[in-house]
């Protein structure tokens, strides 16, 4: 079963930036009561999207310096990427269809 | 596009429609509630619910949570859809969805409650997330050793205020006042506090930045004079409207949009009903909110039975 896993400050290059497939990254902190809204939507996501996409999640109370880089300045944040270039972003919470229509961006 | 039959529809998610859930589907009528965002609506932002009876201290998300595990276990379905329309179709309600599905209703539940007001000044939608928040608990701590101004005078701008000069370092009230709204305690607090800093008779005219807030324009309304500061982030308390848009035309409101509803919640059409902040006169309160609800729904169980029955 794909699930989302953690990414840090020190494997955010090889993890998300050097992916051959489009990745999705969640930011989220212990704190943050609609993160906890997302995280099982991104999970079905996961899982929808096995061997099409990867997807991770950021702590941004222990990697600030990811989330500093990426201007992250509101959580939830959802960032996609493809080819190591941030193609779209999710802030706040949405439903999954948006989550969706934000991450097929990647496959566009 | 189908038509999906229920007994009441719940629109919104937040404690009284919760509540009010919980009850009508223990009373066996075949429940749903629309959610458009997040379950709990303005306690899933709070960082501590501590005026619930019964409840010493806890996370708003987790009492929310809490909340609609307990209505669910009783049979209330719930759908993450925005409610765009209701009307009368016979003797029952039609409501239309972002989803796919028409809902119909023997009774609707409107628990819709409030959402803050925004400035309304360029910059501030497409920098929203980027600096502009309407959250503190939420967001300051991105803005570490950063300046923030706050706008607004109540006790919520005191409040988020206060909670921000945990992270930053400077917090600058802007008001629009020569004197803040806010209750006496916060505003001791407020002054007490060598982070935060005051700008009277000030608003912001516009946000400036491109892909993050990088300060504001501002306006003295005495003087006129224009001037710029800059700032990493704009946190903005300045009230909040009610969630009535669907109602207009409707049921009858007041002045601020808020539905007028009897001692049971009933708008003057029959079983339409509304509950929480979205209705008149609400005490804005978890615990009042949760009983709005409630009474709402043992009224929507009596219109049922007196009008539908078989």
């Amino acid at each position: 079963m794909a699930k989302p896993t953690e990414v840090t400050d020190s494997d955010w290059d090889t993890q998300v930036l050097k992916s051959d497939v489009p990745v999705m990254v969640d930011f989220w902190a212990p704190w943050c009561g609609p993160c906890r809204m997302v995280a099982p939507l991104v999970d079905e996501l996961a899982e929808e999207y096995d061997g099409k996409a990867r997807f991770y999640k950021l702590n941004t109370d222990d990697n600030m310096q990811t989330a500093s880089k990426y201007g992250i300045r509101s959580i939830p944040t959802l960032l996609v990427f493809k080819g190591g270039e941030m193609v779209d972003q999710v802030i706040g919470f949405r439903p999954k269809s948006d989550l969706k229509k934000s991450l097929d961006k990647a496959f566009a | 596009m189908a038509e999906r039959e229920y007994d009441i529809v719940i629109i919104g998610g937040g404690p009284a429609g919760l509540a009010a859930g919980l009850y009508a589907a223990r009373g066996m009528h075949r429940t749903v509630l629309l959610e458009k965002g997040v379950v709990g609506g303005q306690i899933s932002l709070t960082e501590m619910v501590e005026n619930y009876p019964g409840v010493p201290s806890v996370n708003g998300f987790d009492l929310a949570q809490t909340m609609l595990k307990q209505s669910e276990s009783y049979g209330m379905e719930t759908e993450y859809v925005e409610t765009k329309g209701i009307e009368k179709t016979g003797q029952k309600w039609r409501v239309t969805t972002s989803g796919d599905d028409t809902l119909i209703g023997k009774a609707v539940i409107v628990t819709a409650g409030a959402e803050y007001n925004r400035l309304g000044v360029p910059g501030e939608e497409r920098l929203t997330g980027k600096g502009v928040s309407y959250c503190a608990t939420c967001d300051a701590a991105f803005f570490r050793d950063m300046e923030a101004a706050v706008i607004g005078g109540g006790d919520a701008a005191m409040d988020e205020g206060l909670f921000t000069t945990r992270y930053v370092s400077k917090a600058t009230v802007i008001h629009r006042r020569d004197e803040l709204r806010a209750s006496r305690i916060l505003q001791e607090r407020a002054f007490a506090n060598e982070k935060m800093s005051f700008l009277w008779n000030t608003v912001v005219e516009e946000v400036l930045g491109d892909d993050q807030v990088t300060g504001v324009k501002l306006r003295n309304v005495v003087t006129d004079e224009t001037s710029e500061m800059p700032l990493s982030a704009v946190f903005i308390f300045i009230g909040q409207h009610p969630n009535s848009t669907f109602l207009e035309g409707l049921v009858e409101m007041d002045a601020g949009k808020h539905a007028i509803v009897d001692e049971w919640m009933r708008t003057k059409q029959p079983g339409l009903l509304a509950a929480g902040d979205v209705r008149q006169n609400s005490a804005r309160q978890v615990a009042s909110s949760v009983g709005d609800g409630v009474t709402a729904a043992i009224a929507a169980d009596h219109y049922i039975t007196d009008t539908f029955r078989d």
